[in-house]
């Protein structure tokens, strides 16, 4: 009895220095404790309805002529403004016409410069691959690139994802890390007046 | 493109600018931040000046660039309470601590921030709007405020918005930028860009260690005062200088997916080998019209080709660095770099 209330006492306290080390780790780094197997499971499929529901493929996959008219090219899902496409220069805007787009729907022209749709796959170079759940939270809300860089520019509808809880964007995350790689570099932003 | 249809475009973006910042106020305000900044203890009680006891001044040896802002610090430790200093890197402040920066623009006070550890897991961030008299301040709406002062020709200085406030000071390790060990070393550097002097009553690592503020105590850097170790001034100026605007996020602490040599003011200590590793860094991102893959973190004999340099030029919203909390180039800043890749050729 002496023995197993001397056990019971060090599990006691073993769990409460474990309880306020990850208390006292949440609070400096702002992180969360890595999710179970299960609600990563959950997340990849809250992610894929999410994905596929607020029509994230209407610019980050490019879009083909197909049978019945203009459809995302899913052979390519969620890479982004194909590399081999290289744009020219966008036209001049004339009258309420002040803004354009490429056919497939991954580049845009406008007062803001010319924008390009990213690769969300989880490609290392190219895509998210380097990227932490942290970082595309923070993307998400800042409206900024990892959440610290430049502006993310039109027509990516940050302000609706914003709108969304923590644990949606995670879902999000989780699903596009889900992904097969795939190697699509896409051209950097161009701001206005600048000549590349 | 004829002025209306321009201003149309302008527009656009500026309802899509303001739909996001919206959208971030709903979702990152500061709950606990004063109404009025004299009530965030500040100021001796029903004052907007001096400083209130235990309020203490601090000026950090290499200051941000902030458009040229005059700024003034102050920094306020409860009584009987200690930094923890076990992280070198990022100290972890006890609750209670609080922050403030003063900026003034043509001698004018336009807004001060404020940075407050309300709780073990919550840090306040908001800033105060000054009023014309500079008799008193107020908080700013969450989404900033643009146009707080006019800076110079078409281009004025804005008062950043929660968003903003969070993506330089609020994730991994939130709080102060500016109070480190390197900032307050009493080896201070005399060719320090925007360099500012040592107030008397301003705290150093010295002053923190003889009131037992640091915990562990540290006495190694009361005996070896930190600093960028190199033969070269200008190694020990500029990189001092990137400690304090791009080390923030151009570090290895998983903030961005950035692979250069980390910029933080705790990995400086050897200058000459910081300055070897930006030489031969090259960068994911690529100098407009520059053949692809051959641009450089900093190239001494191209600097035109300096990845660093061009961004540092630049005040477009994608190209700029850092890529925030300012709208003018750093002309001295510029001018140093630019010297300082000249002595790298060497």
């Amino acid at each position: 009895m002496k023995h197993n209330r001397k056990t019971t006492t060090v599990v006691v306290l073993g769990m409460a220095v474990f309880s306020a080390a990850m208390l006292r780790a949440v609070g400096q780094t702002g992180q969360d404790p890595a999710p179970s197997a299960q609600q990563k499971s959950a997340r990849v499929e809250r992610g894929a309805h999410l994905v596929k529901t607020m029509g994230c493929n209407d610019c980050h996959t490019p879009w083909k002529l197909g049978p019945r008219g203009p459809e995302p090219d899913m052979t390519r899902a969620l890479t982004g403004h194909p590399q081999e496409m290289v744009m020219p220069p966008p036209p001049p805007a004339v009258g309420p016409w002040v803004w354009h787009g490429a056919a497939t729907n991954t580049a845009f022209a406008g007062p803001w410069g010319v924008s390009f749709t990213k690769n969300l796959t989880p490609d290392p170079e190219t895509g998210l691959g380097r990227w932490t759940e942290e970082m595309f939270v923070a993307a998400m809300r800042t409206g900024r690139d990892q959440g610290k860089g430049r502006p993310i520019k039109p027509p990516m509808p940050v302000q609706i994802i914003a709108a969304l809880p923590d644990e949606d964007i995670k879902s999000i995350f989780a699903y596009l890390q889900s992904l097969a790689p795939v190697k699509n570099k896409v051209p950097e932003t161009i701001d206005p007046e600048e000549k590349r | 493109m004829s002025a209306r249809v321009r201003a149309a475009g302008v527009v656009l973006a500026m309802c899509w600018i303001g739909a996001v910042h919206a959208s971030s106020r709903a979702l990152d305000a500061s709950p606990g931040a004063p109404a009025r900044l004299a009530e965030t203890g500040l100021y001796a009680a029903g004052s907007s000046g001096p400083a209130a006891p235990g309020v203490r001044s601090f000026t950090p040896q290499y200051p941000l660039w902030s458009d040229g802002a005059a700024k003034s610090r102050w920094i306020y430790l409860p009584p009987g309470t200690s930094i923890d200093t076990t992280d070198p890197a990022n100290w972890i402040f006890p609750v209670g601590t609080r922050f403030w920066k003063e900026f003034r623009f043509k001698g004018r006070k336009v807004e001060t921030r404020f940075i407050w550890r309300a709780a073990p897991e919550q840090w306040v961030f908001a800033s105060y709007a000054w009023n014309a008299g500079g008799t008193d301040a107020v908080l700013a709406p969450a989404d900033g405020v643009p146009g707080a002062a006019d800076i110079a020709p078409g281009r004025s200085h804005t008062i950043p918005g929660t968003g903003d406030c969070q993506a330089c000071h609020g994730t991994r390790h939130p709080g102060p930028l500016g109070f480190n060990a390197l900032q307050l070393s009493t080896d201070r550097d005399p060719q320090a860009i925007h360099g500012e002097p040592l107030a008397a009553d301003s705290i150093t690592l010295a002053t923190l260690a003889a009131e037992r503020r640091l915990s562990p105590a540290r006495p190694e850097w009361i005996a070896a005062p930190p600093r960028i170790r190199t033969d070269n001034p200008r190694t020990r100026a500029v990189l001092g200088y990137f400690a304090a605007n791009c080390g923030t996020c151009h570090n290895h602490n998983g903030d961005l997916t950035y692979r250069g040599p980390s910029l933080k003011h705790n990995d400086l200590g050897d200058g000459d080998a910081v300055a070897r590793a930006l030489l031969a860094q090259a960068t994911t991102w690529q100098v407009p019209g520059r053949p692809d893959g051959s641009t450089r973190m900093l190239d001494a004999f191209t600097p035109d080709a300096s990845a660093i340099l061009v961004r540092m030029r630049s005040r477009q919203p994608s190209t700029q660095m850092p890529p925030l909390g300012t709208v003018m180039r750093d002309e001295e800043a510029i001018a140093a770099v630019t010297a300082w890749l000249g002595d790298l050729k060497r």
